[in-house]
């Protein structure tokens, strides 16, 4: 009986100067509880080019440059940046007084090695850095890089490059990004040391990470900073993030499923806050075969002819789709290509009157008066309602007599569908990371080679057209350049290479305690969390 | 005894071959790997580069063998969606489903014998009629059906219980539990339920069915006869011969709760293996996949060996005939 009550009196002892230090810490320290659908798959920063991963590596570690919550670029770890004289070379000027959480000082040595990590085979963050040829450091606050011919939008590519200390890492074991054939761990892929707002306190992964705010932040007094604590929770079942979000277990949910969004908005302490995503979904048609597989049209390929894609393009209702299957949550648009993008115009955006008629009267015209049949592959667990939107499409197209059959599967085997070229009909989603057209022309218009058009399933082939897309990458008169893009664009929208449907909407579910907008890329920064007092 | 067991081991062998063998060639229908390892931006020189790396372009049986001369020795590899060696990340998810299949069990076990017993002793009562209708539901209700419904009762609407997740967890270095703490035990309730419940059902009909009828045989009626207390007939008489089948059922239900686990687990994103199995098959993470159907096949084997053992130790009647044939 003593002891207990000896340990009694320890706990309310316990007890007592818990109560204390609750008290000592400022009354504005604050938790916020976040859950989206998949959690990152790994800490180390180079290891994964992939939108869950970047999102929480973003509160750990630092690119040079960053897209703040209205996805604008903004100095991060680099105070500013220019080309130098020789277009060539790109100089960074580093923010001085940084330091990484484990204390070691923030320099250009640690800029160089990050960046030739992510160089490096194992990385999968390579491709954004394809057009460096080298890194140098000129002093400790400034570094260099160097790329094959000019590249004027080499910053757009730096956004979700982040820079880890190199003697932390080479103490470590981590000099180079996880390797799939050692079978040994990498100590970055379960630790971080970063110079980020947010320092790892705990992970399991696929179950809980919790972060606490870095007390040595360089931007104390530049950014809100009011969350102190992150507790970051993926929840795979869209039911059961819903309900964790409406039972008060959670305080922000990215992904709320369409269906539950007015049951969210309806609820008095929580809100919907929405914005218009960088992705757009579309058909794609191949328009280069001389026969089609996938057809019931013997030795020829109807979509060869554009006055059948001009077909499809208006016999599909896109306002329809919008608000049946969508449930209003999507912009139909008539370009492939989302808002914040160079390039964009108010003019490409507006799609096409549907019109039943004329695309009968467009078949007619083409000899196919009795319409196709055709199979329409489609990814099932990929995009928002990506299956019923092409049960959608496929139920307009038979109205103009196109007989569709569909084809929907999982996105690991959609995909391949698309890169091996066995697919003429799909449906595909595509962001652009680098808000600049180049990216759309690249992965999607150039003809596929070794290098570039590797998402391009339209079989087209325009070798004046790929020129003019290869000159984009150096081409250092931004004007001359947007006007090279505007012609790009015309070719495609004339063509009618894709079918564009509509922009995704982002929706985040959260307590109406807190002030947060929707970030563009899906990415929360914690950091520029605001109360509501 | 021991050239029993001995061939028994000999078969499990096989089985596990044959397990791995047509996960193999399953695996190659599951998608592409590449594809998602190395994300939109990839090149085609950078795609061949990692199949080579991989060793996938090697024939299908040149990979089964390589992949078992390696598990031989406990290698797994690497998951491609984490990164991080297999055999690590199933060490770090195992005490999860094992906790979860274990409290399920027990709560199968207990409240399946209980209500059993009660319903077959009180037929008539309103209770039992209520029981056994309630029951109908544990049988014919969807397993995630049923989880999201309690989800929203008790997470939702009245908030007693977590909805999502263990709660805190202890780590005692080999084994992470969450029966040492409130909040850890409140977040067992639930999934405990959902993933116990069919198993529950079942065991109560059987022990009903089981008591009933052993209620109509001789011994008992010789017993009440000659005058013996009802309580130490049932109990003591009755109860022990109706478990004998009972107990080898749960044996084999115990399985199938760690195979079932998988969609309770991912309704509560209960992070066990069966969370890590979908998530594995939605990134086509080979290394993962292979790892778990050769773990659940190598459970399955155990139990069911422990199973054969036990009904030859027990009953002799299992002794006369083909040892190992269980109903």
């Amino acid at each position: 009986m003593k002891h207990n009550i000896n340990t009694m009196l320890g706990a309310c002892a316990i007890g007592t100067t818990a109560m204390l230090i609750g008290m000592a810490v400022p009354a504005d320290a604050e938790t916020i509880r976040w859950a989206r659908k998949a959690d990152s798959l790994t800490l180390d920063p180079h290891a994964q080019n992939e939108g869950p991963t970047h999102t929480l590596t973003h509160q750990i570690y630092e690119p040079l440059l960053h897209r703040d919550m209205s996805a604008k670029i903004v100095p991060a770890l680099a105070q500013s940046w220019a080309p130098t004289k020789d277009p060539t070379i790109w100089e960074f000027k580093l923010r001085k007084g940084v330091t990484f959480h484990d204390g070691a000082t923030f320099t250009a040595d640690d800029v160089v090695f990050s960046f030739k990590r992510a160089m490096k085979q194992t990385s999968a963050m390579k491709e954004l850095l394809a057009s460096v040829t080298d890194i140098i450091k000129i002093d400790d606050h400034t570094v260099h890089i160097k790329t094959k011919g000019a590249n004027p939008l080499l910053p757009n590519n730096l956004t979700n490059l982040f820079v880890m200390d190199e003697g932390w890492s080479k103490k470590n074991g981590a000099a180079d990004p996880q390797d799939f054939e050692n079978g040994k761990n990498n100590h970055a892929v379960t630790n971080a040391n970063g110079t980020g707002a947010y320092m790892i306190t705990s992970r399991a992964p696929d179950a809980k990470t919790v972060l606490k705010a870095n007390p040595k932040y360089w931007g104390r007094g530049k950014f809100p900073l009011e969350v102190t604590e992150i507790v970051y929770t993926p929840i795979k079942s869209p039911a059961t993030r819903v309900a964790a979000l409406l039972s008060g277990e959670v305080d922000i949910i990215q992904d709320v499923p369409v269906q539950d969004l007015r049951r969210v908005a309806s609820d008095a302490k929580l809100k919907v806050v929405k914005a218009a995503q960088n992705r757009t979904i579309f058909f794609g048609m191949n328009v280069g075969d001389a026969d089609l597989k996938s057809d019931n049209v013997e030795g020829k390929n109807p979509l060869a002819d554009v006055r059948v894609r001009q077909a499809i393009n208006i016999a599909i209702n896109r306002p329809a789709i919008q608000k049946v299957v969508m449930r209003g949550q999507s912009a139909p648009t008539g370009v492939i290509m989302p808002p914040f993008v160079n390039g964009w115009t108010k003019a490409l955006d507006g799609h096409p009157k549907y019109d039943v008629n004329k695309a009968k009267a467009l078949l007619k015209e083409a000899g196919y008066a009795n319409g196709f049949g055709i199979t329409l592959n489609c990814p099932n667990n990929r995009y928002i309602n990506d299956e019923a939107i092409c049960q959608a499409a496929a139920a307009m197209l038979g109205r103009i007599g196109i007989k569709v059959t569909l084809d929907a599967k999982p996105k690991a085997q959609h995909f391949p569908l698309i890169k091996k070229k066995e697919t003429d009909f799909y449906l595909l989603g595509w962001g652009v990371p680098t808000f600049d057209s180049e990216y759309i022309f690249n992965y999607l218009v150039h003809s596929t080679t070794d290098k570039l058009g590797s998402w391009n399933g339209t079989r087209f082939s325009n070798a004046d057209l790929d020129k003019k897309i290869e000159g984009l990458a150096s081409e250092t008169n931004l004007d001359k350049r947007n006007k090279v893009i505007a012609e790009i664009w015309a070719v495609v929208q004339k063509e009618v290479l894709y079918a564009a449907i509509h922009n995704q909407v982002l929706n985040w579910g959260m307590t109406k305690r807190i002030n947060f907008p929707v970030q563009p890329e899906d990415q929360p920064h914690f950091k520029y969390l605001k109360f509501n007092k | 005894m021991t050239t029993f067991i001995a061939r028994r081991l000999l078969q499990a062998i096989v089985v596990l071959a044959v397990v791995a063998l047509i996960s193999f060639t399953m695996f190659r229908y599951v998608g592409d790997p590449i594809e998602n390892i190395l994300g939109q931006e990839a090149t085609q020189a950078d795609y061949n580069e990692l199949v080579d790396r991989l060793g996938l372009n090697d024939p299908v049986p040149v990979q089964y063998f390589r992949f078992l001369g390696k598990a031989l020795s406990g290698d797994f590899g690497v998951s491609y969606r984490q990164r991080r060696p297999v055999t690590q990340i199933i060490a770090e998810r195992a005490p999860a489903t094992l906790e979860l299949a274990f409290i399920s069990g027990l709560l199968a076990l207990t409240g399946g014998i209980v209500f059993g017993i009660y319903t077959a002793i009180n037929r008539d009562s309103y209770l039992s009629h209520a029981i056994m209708t309630g029951s109908l539901i544990g049988v014919s209700l969807p397993t995630f059906l049923i989880g999201i419904l309690l989800i929203w009762i008790f997470a939702v609407e009245l908030k007693w219980l977590p909805s999502f997740g263990r709660g805190t967890v202890t780590d005692l270095g080999w084994w992470t539990t969450g029966l040492l703490t409130i909040s850890g035990l409140k977040s067992l309730i639930l999934p405990a339920i959902t993933l116990g419940l069919y198993q529950l059902t079942l065991i109560m009909r059987l022990v009903r069915a089981e008591m009933l009828e052993v209620l109509q045989m001789d011994y008992i009626r010789t017993a009440r006869a000659n005058g013996l207390p009802e309580r130490k007939i049932l109990y003591s008489h009755a109860l022990r011969n109706t478990l004998i089948p009972v107990i080898s059922i749960t044996g084999l239900q115990f399985g199938s709760i760690i195979a079932f686990a998988i969609i309770t687990e991912s309704v509560f994103q209960w992070p066990g293996l069966g969370l890590l199995f979908i998530d594995a098959i939605q990134f086509v993470d080979v290394p993962v996949m292979a790892a778990y159907l050769m773990l659940i096949a190598v459970i399955f084997v155990i139990i069911n060996l422990i199973v054969d053992i036990l009904t030859y130790a027990v009953d002799p009647r299992a002794r006369g005939t083909q040892p190992g044939s269980t109903p």
